[in-house]
């Protein structure tokens, strides 16, 4: 008898304690509506970005569907860009966008290296800083005042001066040969050269200090110089510069206006960089507002899908090589 | 022994030249690096500021021949743009932001940051293409509204991306205090930790929206340009970019005094919104390692 009397109060204390619990229960899902809502609205808004680079492609796709089907895979090896005629191919610009980007490379590179180590490893530290955002406010000039200088400045100058010079010491190579207009690839890649610098230079930068010291406080310990103890560090973000650096590509790529102002715009592949030339995003700058025929203009859209693709495929593999660098440091 | 130490000590001289001859030169390159800089700076102040008085803000541009005049509908025209583009992206931008930093640790989170990584290296003339497919082919004409949303897709993954690490920026203790007090995570997320991030968030966006000002390329096809004042937003409208490139173009002297006076004024403002932008983010909370 005694026992089932403990019992019985044992339960119903079980039972207060449980319906309590539950109340508590409820109480917490009232509040986690509003949680709910939350997370829910954001997520939706967070949607809308993700789906708005499939929006893009499939918008481009469709509204080039009549360049697409009417020239195929030719569209890519057709030399010819005339709008009298209606042939459209891509090929000229495809090159002068290549070649002008890589180009651009080629003078920015080494200078973005050095001014990474210089940033990241030597500079004194009341330097350091205002030289970093010099070359962030590099980075953010509009493009459009690149052009004008471009224009004014730039190509005037490689006219008068830099063209002669290279045309009387380097003549006998096919690149610096023929009529000196000042507007040619050769302006367009050094104007892309310092729009892709500060780009480079400063996610190597972050990479290269990212890069844990105790390998190069070793090195220095043991006696390496600076530059020895550099090298291990460069040798660590080997991946991460190739990311940096294929950024910058995509940048070279699709940056429009300035070359639109400086590299002459004339649809033709020519070995000489005197040559103007056109790049995709300058032919569809100075062309699409003109285009009068429906096949021009999808043929417009077409080079626009092509830009759109190759530079997701390029800032996607550079960022996978960014990512991968920072997360393998996270973890040491 | 004391030919090997000799040898040694020979090799050290060299190892050390090198290291300071390489060293030099990597200090050059950054010399080098910020000539352009100083360059643009000198060429578009000594050129624009002649041309930089209060006429360039109210008046209207002048017909060709007659010099003077300004440019008020552009920078008009270029406001508008820009706050019909904050207006379509900044909400998306933020709540996808508040979502990365809030809820951003699965695989979709992950996904949505690259994606938005991929979408900023996106060239500003696909979009202005994309935003000509979708505003100006349904409307069957150019107009300021077209512009707004290529500048819009333009802004959004700067704004995400800043929102979401000005939130990660507020200090945890922040957000546990708020929880601690049993208040709820939206709650905390809304009026504890945005507050105090916003001052961050805020800037980031104006930065944002002056980068979007210096665009021209989403401009040429979508806005178009206007000769004349026009503050509707369904028809074309003026710019302060598409008025440097067609005036950078002209054959005439006085349009392209103009055009580095635009330059000049567009520099202005986006190296300002940069420096606030640098002291606000960099002077505020470093407690959060």
């Amino acid at each position: 008898m005694k026992e089932l009397l403990v019992e019985k109060s044992y339960s119903s204390v079980y039972d207060k304690l449980k319906r309590n619990s539950l109340k508590q229960a409820n109480n917490i899902r009232k509040i986690n509506w509003g949680d709910f809502i939350y997370e829910k609205l954001t997520l939706f808004f967070a949607i809308i970005v993700f789906l708005l680079v499939v929006v893009m492609g499939y918008e481009m796709y469709v509204n080039s569907k009549l360049s697409i089907d009417k020239f195929g895979w030719k569209f890519l090896s057709e030399k010819t860009w005339d709008p009298v005629t209606e042939i459209y191919g891509a090929l000229p610009s495809i090159v002068g966008t290549l070649v002008s980007s890589f180009l651009a490379l080629l003078i920015a590179f080494p200078l973005s290296i050095g001014v990474a180590i210089y940033l990241s490893e030597l500079a004194p530290s009341w330097l350091e800083k205002p030289l970093s955002f010099l070359v962030e406010l590099l980075a953010g000039i509009p493009s459009i005042v690149y052009g004008l200088w471009g224009i004014f400045v730039l190509v005037p100058w490689l006219r008068t001066e830099v063209q002669p010079f290279l045309y009387e010491h380097l003549g006998f190579l096919p690149f610096f040969r023929g009529p000196m207009y000042g507007f040619s690839i050769l302006a367009a890649s050094l104007i892309l050269s310092v729009m892709v610098l500060p780009i480079i230079s400063s996610i190597s930068r972050d990479i290269m200090r990212s890069v844990p010291s105790v390998q190069k406080e070793a090195a220095l310990a043991l006696g390496a110089t600076k530059w020895e103890a550099t090298k291990i560090v460069l040798a660590n973000s080997k991946t991460g510069i190739l990311g940096a650096t294929m950024l910058g590509l995509g940048r070279a790529i699709g940056e429009t206006m300035a070359v639109t102002m400086v590299i002459g715009n004339r649809p033709i592949i020519s070995l000489s960089l005197f040559d103007p030339g056109y790049t995709m995003a300058s032919i569809i700058a100075n062309e699409f507002t003109e285009a009068t025929s429906e096949l021009y203009i999808s043929a417009l859209i077409e080079l626009a899908l092509i830009l759109f693709i190759i530079t997701i495929v390029i800032n996607a593999a550079a960022r996978f090589l960014v990512w991968s660098l920072e997360r393998k440091w996270k973890k040491i | 022994m004391e030919e090997n130490i000799k040898k040694y000590k020979r090799k050290l001289i060299f190892r050390k030249l090198k290291s300071f001859f390489i060293m030099n030169l990597s200090f050059i390159s950054a010399l080098i690096a910020i000539v352009p800089l100083a360059f643009i700076f000198y060429y578009t102040v000594s050129k624009g500021i002649s041309h930089l008085n209060i006429d360039f803000f109210i008046a209207m541009p002048k017909p060709v021949g007659e010099s003077g005049g300004g440019m008020a509908n552009a920078i008009v025209g270029t406001l508008i743009l820009v706050g019909l583009g904050g207006l379509i992206g900044l909400p998306i931008g933020i709540m996808a932001g508040i979502y990365l930093a809030e809820f951003g640790n699965n695989k979709f989170a992950f996904l949505l940051r690259f994606m938005t990584d991929v979408l900023s290296g996106v060239p500003s003339i696909v979009v202005g293409v994309v935003a000509y497919t979708l505003v100006v082919i349904p409307m069957k004409h150019f107009s300021a509204l077209a512009g707004g949303v290529a500048l819009a897709i333009l802004m959004i993954p700067t704004v995400t991306r800043t929102t979401e690490e000005m939130i990660r920026l507020v200090p945890h203790s922040y957000r546990e205090a708020g929880l601690g007090l049993g208040i709820p995570k939206w709650k905390t997320s809304f009026f504890i930790v945005l507050r105090t991030a916003w001052k961050g968030i805020a800037t980031g966006i104006l930065l944002a929206l002056s980068r979007a000002a210096g665009e021209t390329a989403p401009l040429l096809f979508t806005a178009l340009g206007n000769r004349f004042w026009s503050t509707d937003i369904f028809q074309p409208i003026a710019s302060l970019t598409v008025y440097i490139y067609d005036y950078a173009r002209a054959p005439f002297e006085d349009w392209n005094q103009q055009a580095w006076t635009a330059a000049l004024v567009l520099i202005l403002f986006i190296s300002l919104f940069s420096i606030a932008f640098r002291i606000i983010t960099k002077s505020k909370y470093k407690t959060n390692q």
